[in-house]
């Protein structure tokens, strides 16, 4: 019999209202049970998570695996290892690969190399669009059919009204989420970081809140005139938290994540002309962190996801305004978000779960997000009180680019288990 | 050898008031030497410069040049038309190349805004920057600070209105924070299209009409309205420009006193300025590109390590 017993953790199943020390079976990939004390059946292995969190595996919602197209930067390998390490037994992949995730032959082959990984679980998210050139709706019956949870043209923009009208009418068909990047190209054009006082004093060119909230409040209104599932992705001004809180208060079907750096950091992490610290959306004011660590405490944000973007050193290593946008981050979410979120006092360790693995298995229709008896055995042991500094080079992820480097965070995962078995175990 | 202005010259933010001070100061006894017959001295005698320009620019690549021969340095120009830039090396691996070959010094005028700082951290030789996109252009606020000293005898308390396109400004910002360290007024004006946000919060006053403006100041620093901000649709017309935002004779007739007029060149006359104006008694923009050079022979010198005694003497020409 194959099974693992994770021993004395403080099990924390917000699905299930649960958070107490237990003991908790795993057997043929599933969740056994939960107790105290538990007999051992022969031939199970034995964690000990004294001192531990023991979670449902926690799931992002949001990466890039930049296989197939750019394999130099990551693979769907090393990703799911990346991954892992970083505690999530679940990442969902977007479609900006080369060719485009728009058709059921990308999803397939993704699964596929996921499969022969055999780390970290891998939910390719569909094209909406055909090439994500925003014209043609892509076959979302086909992509579904095939393994893709949801659709989303990415860091292209759903410029066309229209066709995020029909996408969003279209997957109803489907019961899956539409991911929007909010962002007006008209008036972000050109930009490269937040529209502040930073950006006047770098002389840099600045992408004003409005033109993440423009399209915010437009996705909501369409998402209220069709009844389709709206996702918005890492959201990052005071102005989108408020229109969701409100959007939510009238019933509307709208789901939204923020991103680690958009709780830790503001834009004067741009000072210096550091390119880890450019990204779309940008870093923005240190009032909009607050408002996003409000939005994620009561719920208005539902879930936290990396949008993990692997880049070459040397294409970092530029003029700011030629280097490309976005940081990786499977490996260091957990870390921040104890760090800033509970070690403050914003969150507690039940919401950061629910935060990480319950709200996001919710929201795209995931299996695991709980260990109900029969739930997959996936499972997150972390020590939220483990102190350790940032090393990018010690990332199982091929790609090193950070603004993290050298910063000391609380709390990191040790085990994490896919399909029960250990997909990555912190060497002492 | 650097202590004084510490390795690279990349903005006026990043100096303190006496570093300022000193470079003025340093300036004032090398206007002589351009004044001689003979306008050399062996200051820089051995040191081998490069000036990198990857934009166009006339008048900061000769003025630096003049800086660098009259104190005796072996200069090269490089500039992007027919360097491996256009083969599309990137910057840092141009420069790394560069230093291969053990230069002291470059002079960097780039199109992206960080592109003096990025180079300074990633090389030895000191660097110089020749304006960095919308960012500084320090030697340009320098000389226009050495300009309005000559002029009015003093920065303290004086009021320098800045007019015209402050958003894509490299020169503004150096004016804003050289003249703010060494405590003068500084004003803002121009159409809020061309203002960048949250400008006031730099400790600057915005003025919102160019009569406001002159009423306001000693002192107008007009910038150069370039005609692609009218392509990108910042303002409808240079005409339009002009009627409400020039600084013409008219308006300056109003000015409650005779003010120090200011610009960096090239001058777009009839659109930010009117040539009467431009060529009037109180027009100071050749006097700007006179003092250019002798700002920057302090700066190439200060920054080679010698110190503001020496210059003196350099300028009296005396060997040391």
């Amino acid at each position: 019999m194959s099974g693992i017993l994770i021993r004395g953790g403080r099990v924390i199943d917000p699905a299930r209202r649960l958070d107490e020390i237990a003991d908790v079976l795993l057997l043929e990939g599933r969740v056994e049970a939960i107790g105290r004390n538990m007999g051992m059946p022969t031939g199970v292995m034995v964690v000990d998570a004294t001192g531990q969190v023991v979670a449902p595996g926690l799931i992002d919602l949001h990466v890039h695996l930049r296989e197939p197209g750019q394999e130099d930067l990551e693979t769907v390998a090393t990703g799911a290892l990346a991954a892992a390490a970083g505690g999530f037994s679940a990442v969902c992949a977007m479609p900006n690969t080369d060719p485009v995730c728009d058709n059921q032959g990308v999803v397939g082959f993704m699964k596929a190399q996921a499969q022969r990984a055999g780390k970290a679980r891998v939910y390719p998210i569909g094209a909406i669009s055909l090439g994500q050139k925003g014209q043609q709706l892509a076959e979302f019956g086909e992509l579904v059919g095939a393994g893709a949870v949801a659709v989303s043209d990415d860091g292209k923009p759903v410029v066309s009204s229209h066709l995020m009208r029909t996408a969003l009418e279209y997957a109803r068909t489907f019961g899956i989420p539409v991911a929007d990047h909010c962002e007006e190209p008209t008036l972000s054009a050109g930009g490269v970081m937040h529209e502040g006082i930073v950006s006047t004093r770098l002389g840099l060119k600045g992408i004003p809140a409005a033109a993440e909230e423009i399209m915010v409040a437009r996705d909501l209104l369409l998402a209220e005139l069709t009844g389709g599932h709206i996702h918005l992705c890492h959201m990052s001004t005071r102005g989108s938290v408020d229109l969701i809180r409100r959007a939510k208060d009238r019933g509307i079907r709208v789901t939204a994540e923020a991103c680690p750096h958009h709780f830790a950091l503001t834009h004067e992490a741009c000072e210096g002309y550091d390119t880890n610290a450019k990204m779309s959306p940008p870093l923005r004011e240190p009032e909009d962190r607050e408002a996003i660590r409000q939005g994620l405490k009561d719920g208005t944000i539902d879930v936290i996801a990396t949008d993990h973007a692997p880049h070459h050193y040397d294409a970092k290593e530029r003029e700011f305004d030629d280097a490309p946008n976005g940081i990786i981050g499977l490996e260091t979410a957990l870390g921040l978000a104890i760090t800033e979120l509970v070690k403050t006092g914003l969150l507690s360790l039940a919401e950061l779960v629910e935060r990480m693995s319950s709200g996001p298995a919710r929201i795209f229709g995931l299996p695991g997000g709980t260990l109900a008896p029969g739930a997959p055995a996936d499972v997150t042991v972390f020590d939220p009180d483990a102190e350790w500094t940032v090393h990018p080079q010690e990332f199982y992820s091929r790609s090193r680019n950070t603004p993290f480097g050298g910063r000391r965070l609380t709390g990191r995962a040790n085990v994490t288990i896919v399909r029960g078995q250990v997909a990555y175990q912190r060497p002492d | 050898m650097t202590a004084a202005l510490g390795k690279d010259l990349v903005g006026l933010e990043y100096l303190s008031r006496d570093q300022i001070q000193l470079i003025l100061d340093t300036a004032e006894p090398f206007k002589e030497v351009s004044e001689r017959p003979i306008k050399k001295v062996p200051a820089l005698r051995g040191k081998t410069i490069v000036n990198l320009f990857f934009e166009a620019s006339t008048r900061t690549r000769i003025s630096f040049e003049f800086a660098e021969k009259r104190l005796s340095a072996d200069t090269v120009n490089v500039a992007s038309q027919g360097s491996s830039v256009q083969k599309g090396e990137t910057l840092v691996d141009t420069a790394k190349n560069l230093e291969a070959m053990r230069i002291d010094m470059v002079v960097i005028r780039h199109g992206a805004s960080g592109a003096a700082q990025f180079l300074g951290s990633r090389i030895r030789s000191n660097v110089i920057n020749a304006g960095d996109g919308k960012h500084e252009h320090p030697t340009q606020g320098l000389l226009d600070l050495l300009t309005l000293r000559d002029r009015l005898g003093r920065l303290e308390g004086i009021k320098v209105a800045i007019c015209g396109d402050v958003l894509h400004s490299r020169v503004a910002r150096s004016n804003i924070w050289g003249l703010l360290k060494l405590g003068a007024e500084v004003g803002i004006c121009g159409p809020a299209t061309l203002l960048p946000r949250n400008i006031q919060d730099l400790g600057v006053t915005v003025l919102p009409r160019i009569e406001d403006a002159i009423q306001w100041a000693d002192a107008l620093n007009i910038l150069r309205l370039q005609l692609e901000r009218m392509q990108a649709g910042f303002i409808p017309s240079l005409r339009e420009y002009n009627r409400v935002f020039g600084v013409t004779t008219e308006r300056l007739a109003k000015a409650p006193k005779d003010l120090v007029i200011l610009h960096p060149g090239p001058v777009n006359r009839g659109v930010e300025i009117d040539s009467d104006v431009a060529d009037g008694p109180h027009s100071v923009i050749l006097p700007q590109v006179t003092n250019g050079v002798a700002v920057r022979m302090a700066v190439l010198y200060l920054l080679a390590g010698g110190s503001p005694d020496w210059a003196q003497a350099a300028g009296k020409g005396e060997e040391h």
